[in-house]
Parts: C-alpha cells; sequence; structure tokens
C-alpha cells in the first residue's frame, strides 16, 4: 500500500450524494457526525467539495434528473474514489422500483464503482459506520 | 446590476438536493428562484399500483421525517371513504406515534438552524437530545424511522405497555433538556441579533401564500389541524396551540420550542390515559367512493386525497405536503434581504423537499412545456366525467 492510500485510509473525507432519496437516509448520516455516533473517530469528514472527496455517500433511487449529476459528480471525484450506496434505494430502488421516474440503479450508472451497500430503510448509523469501515479495509488489501 | 448566486442542487449546506438561485443587487437579494425536481420519484403513480394496505408503506416514504404523518393522513382519507370506526386505543397509538416525530423532526430542525447559522453548539446539542426519541421510537416501534405503524382501521401492532415506566422517565429528561435549550435560545444575544426582525412574513402575506404550520403560527394566526379538526386523540387530552406574533425567524424558532414542550405533555397523557383494547377494526373491504383526511405534520397541514372504484386499489390518490405552500414564501420573506441572512430564512420554514416533488413535461425538441395548467384542468375534469359515466353516478 502507497503513502497516499494509507493516508486516505486514515482520514476518509466524505461527500453527500442525494440522488432522489426520502431524506431519511440522509439525516442518518448526518447522524453519524453527531455526538452519538461520532465518524469523526474514524477521521471521516463531511466535505463541500466532490473535488476533496474520498467517498461518495450515495443515498436515493437515482431519478431522472439526479441521476446523470451523480455520474458527473463521480467523474469529478479524485481516484481512487469509495462509493457506498446507503440505503435499500441506492442498493436496488427499494419500493419506489418500476416509477416513471427513475432510471438505472447505482451500479448500473456506475458500473464497478460501487464498493459497499449498505441496505436498510434507513440503514441505522451503526450499519453506515460498519459499512464505510469495511469500505477502508479494501482499500487496505490493494 | 443583478447578479446570480446559485445554492445547490448538491450543496453542502443541504441535506437534500435543490437548486435556490439568489439574484442579488451587492449584498441584497432582488429575486430568488427555486428548482425542484431532484427527488421525484412518482409515489402518487406508484400508490395505484398497492393495493389498500401496502399504500401506508409507501406514503411514509414520501419523506423520512413525516413518516408517520403521511400514513396518518392517508389512512383517515380512506377510513372517511368507507365510514370506518377506529379503536380508542389505536386512536391513543398513533397520537405518540406522530407526537414522538413531531420532537424528533422539531429538534433536527433546531440543530440544522444553528448549523446554518455557525453555532455548531445548538447543532450538536439539539441532534445530542434528540437521540432518546429515536431511541423510544425504536422500542416501541420496532424503526428509528419509517415505523409502519398505521393501517386502515387502526394500527399494526399495540405498544408494550411494560415500556411505558422508562418512556416517562426519559420523557421527564427530554423536558428538563428542552427547557434549557428554550433558555439558552431565549437568552442568547447573538441570536437574538441574528434572527429577530429577520425574515418577516406578515399574516397579510402568510395568508395570502396559504401557508401552514409553525410558519403561520409565528405570524400570528393560530391555526392547527389537531385542534381544528382533531384527528387521533387529540380531542381526547389537554393541549395548547402555541403561537407568537412576531412574524420573524426567531417567532419561528420559538414556536417549534415551544411546541416540543406540547409534545411530550401529549404523550405523557396519552400513554397515562390509553386503556387496553382492540387496536384494529378488521376492515374487509372498501367500497367505491372518495375521501379526504389531513394530519398536521411537524411543517405544517398534510392533506391526502383517495378515490376508489370498489377494487382493492386505489384508483387515485393525492398528497400534498406542507412545504409546497411554505416554500413559496420565501419570495415575500427574502427579497430585500442581505445574503447572508437567506439561508436562515429559507431554513425557517423548516422545508423538506422530497414531500414537495413534483414534475411538469417539456417537449424535447422545442424545449416548451407539453401540457399548460388549462390542459391539464381540462382532462382532469373530462377524466372525473369519465368515472362518472362509468360508475353510473
Amino acid at each position: 500500500m502507497g503513502l497516499k492510500l494509507k493516508a486516505l485510509t486514515k482520514s476518509p473525507w466524505v461527500f453527500h450524494v442525494s440522488a432522489g432519496s426520502c431524506n431519511n437516509c440522509d439525516i442518518e448520516i448526518l447522524d453519524c457526525l453527531c455526538p452519538r455516533f461520532d465518524i469523526e473517530r474514524f477521521g471521516a469528514l463531511l466535505v463541500g467539495s466532490v473535488r476533496h472527496a474520498d467517498a461518495l455517500l450515495v443515498t436515493g433511487a437515482m431519478n431522472r434528473k439526479s441521476a446523470m449529476r451523480v455520474k458527473k459528480l463521480y467523474d469529478q471525484a479524485p481516484k481512487p474514489c469509495l462509493v457506498l450506496a446507503i440505503g435499500t434505494c441506492a442498493c436496488d430502488q427499494g419500493i419506489f422500483r418500476g416509477s416513471y421516474a427513475l432510471t438505472t440503479p447505482l451500479d448500473e450508472l456506475l458500473p464497478g464503482a460501487v464498493t459497499a451497500y449498505v441496505p436498510g430503510c434507513p440503514p441505522k448509523p451503526e450499519a453506515i459506520i460498519s459499512g464505510l469501515v469495511k469500505a477502508l479495509q479494501t482499500l487496505q488489501d490493494k | 446590476m443583478t447578479t446570480i448566486v446559485p445554492i445547490g442542487p448538491f450543496h453542502p449546506l443541504l441535506e437534500e438536493p435543490e437548486l435556490f438561485r439568489l439574484h442579488v443587487d451587492g449584498e441584497t437579494v432582488v429575486d430568488i428562484e427555486v428548482e425542484i425536481g431532484w427527488n421525484h420519484r412518482g409515489i402518487e403513480k406508484i400508490c395505484e399500483t398497492k393495493t389498500f394496505d401496502q399504500v401506508p408503506f409507501v406514503v411514509e416514504r414520501i419523506c423520512g421525517i413525516c413518516s408517520a404523518c403521511h400514513p396518518t393522513a392517508y389512512v383517515q382519507a380512506v377510513e372517511d371513504l368507507a365510514d370506518i370506526e377506529v379503536p380508542e386505543r389505536a386512536l391513543y397509538i398513533r397520537s405518540v406515534i406522530t407526537e414522538l416525530e413531531r420532537l424528533h423532526s422539531h429538534l433536527l430542525w433546531l440543530g440544522l438552524a444553528g448549523h446554518f447559522l455557525g453555532y455548531n453548539t445548538v447543532f450538536m446539542w439539539a441532534w445530542k437530545y434528540r437521540e432518546p426519541v429515536l431511541d423510544i421510537c425504536e422500542e416501541l416501534t420496532g424503526n428509528r424511522n419509517n415505523y409502519a405503524m398505521l393501517k386502515v382501521g387502526g394500527v399494526r401492532r399495540d405498544l408494550d405497555e411494560s415500556l411505558f415506566p422508562s418512556v416517562l422517565e426519559r420523557m421527564d429528561d427530554l423536558d428538563k433538556h428542552l427547557n434549557m435549550l428554550v433558555g439558552a435560545v431565549t437568552d442568547d444575544p447573538v441570536l437574538h441579533a441574528r434572527l429577530k426582525g429577520v425574515g418577516i412574513l406578515t399574516p397579510e402575506a402568510a395568508r395570502a401564500y396559504g401557508a401552514l404550520g409553525p410558519t403561520v403560527r409565528a405570524s400570528g394566526i393560530p391555526i392547527d389541524v389537531r385542534r381544528d379538526h382533531p384527528y387521533a386523540a387529540y380531542d381526547l387530552v389537554d393541549w395548547d396551540v402555541i403561537s407568537v406574533d412576531s412574524c420573524d425567524v426567531y417567532g419561528r424558532a420559538v414556536v417549534r420550542l415551544l411546541e416540543c414542550l406540547e409534545s411530550v405533555k401529549i404523550i405523557r397523557r396519552c400513554l397515562d390515559q390509553m386503556r387496553p383494547g382492540e387496536i384494529d377494526s378488521g376492515v374487509k373491504e372498501i367500497p367505491p367512493g372518495e375521501g379526504i383526511g389531513h394530519a398536521e405534520a411537524p411543517r405544517g397541514e398534510t392533506f391526502h386525497y383517495v378515490r376508489s372504484d370498489g377494487t382493492n386499489r386505489p384508483i387515485r390518490h393525492k398528497a400534498r405536503a406542507p412545504t409546497y405552500m411554505n416554500l413559496p414564501t420565501c419570495r415575500a420573506t427574502t427579497v430585500g434581504e442581505s445574503i447572508t441572512d437567506a439561508t436562515i430564512i429559507l431554513a425557517s420554514v423548516d422545508p423538506c423537499y422530497s414531500c414537495t416533488e413534483r414534475m411538469g413535461v417539456y417537449d424535447a425538441s422545442t424545449g416548451q412545456k407539453a401540457l399548460d395548467g388549462k390542459q391539464l384542468i381540462k382532462l382532469s375534469q373530462e377524466k372525473t366525467r369519465q368515472l362518472r359515466e362509468e360508475m353510473g353516478e
């Protein structure tokens, strides 16, 4: 593992992308940052620009308007970039599958890019933290 | 000369994607545009493909933080349609769940408002005290959000009475912490300077925009569906409608904080007065007809309309969330203010975009709207006439 990757695993900065979600997962992601769960223990920090991000936390079922923005955001992120599908909607569109407003699921939109799936409606903050830690472990194997 | 400052759609300040275009002249906002649709999921159409019993699961995912109010409004619409009597215990349980939701929603808003002001201490404290409420939700219903408690004709599961003493104990704790937060917000000179006299929404403007919930109660108009059209157990317990007439952002914060104290009161009394009994009236069939239901969500009145043709699925389901009425008031409140105050004014209506999403159809070749308002009304009226003929009304 190179120095850059080692540094990344110590302080994964995350960028939050909400693409057609019911905002429950978004609230649980914010909850991770708050005193009880405190994801900063793992060096994770919510950043304002995708160009500073090491991990994208994607929530939502990918609707027509936001799906292409998600792809654009992923292209702008520096690589390696971890992509976490947070919530059942991001994993497989969940209860909204088949709606006229949705396009392809996240893993078809960004083929091969999704590092971890965190199912749940909404996933508990513990599950999100566990997902992030497991995603970081995949980097350590490289 | 005006400059356009875009906020969003994927902006670190916003938990949901939406786009505000602030037209500014120097530091002053002269115009504002809102673009929505980033969260549109076509829920009304999905509901038409589900059975009456499945729809509550879809509508509670309209918005994560109103996940008890939307199903409450929906089941009340179906109960109105089919004339269903709901057992008393189920009414109390509905009140408890919706009030727990109001508690954690208002605390969430307070935290975010603090964050927008650069007051991260308020953010962390409010969210810290929000956690016990979510714990109670998890113990009583099985999930932190999306409770799946509502069902046509009653509730889906009973509350465990052995948990009540510990819930009441935590309510006492929360009461203490809330009073501390009320004191902290009302005594802080910095918050006074930032919030007082900012984002004025006059009662006339509030009426003209049809604003709802804490937004309008802070403009001195004490309307509340829980009192005006009582549902669940709100007419069985004592509580007060909170209203202040300062018309500014500070007023909206105070209304929300005091409402939290009212919610604690309602939960205590509901748990106290609840008697063992049936929780479900065992609905078998939904007759043809139409019904409406409303519920007071943390942000204002949620309205649902359901039409049935006698099959097991609704043929039309319409939902209107409070933010749809509250968001346009930003034209009245932000224009003329400085750009530094714009964010907190926009946040002061507690906007929830996933509730608000609507869509329009555009012709890709010309860029023009495929159907305008008049055509849509004409289409809608034709459909009603056609349905009436089919149903022999």
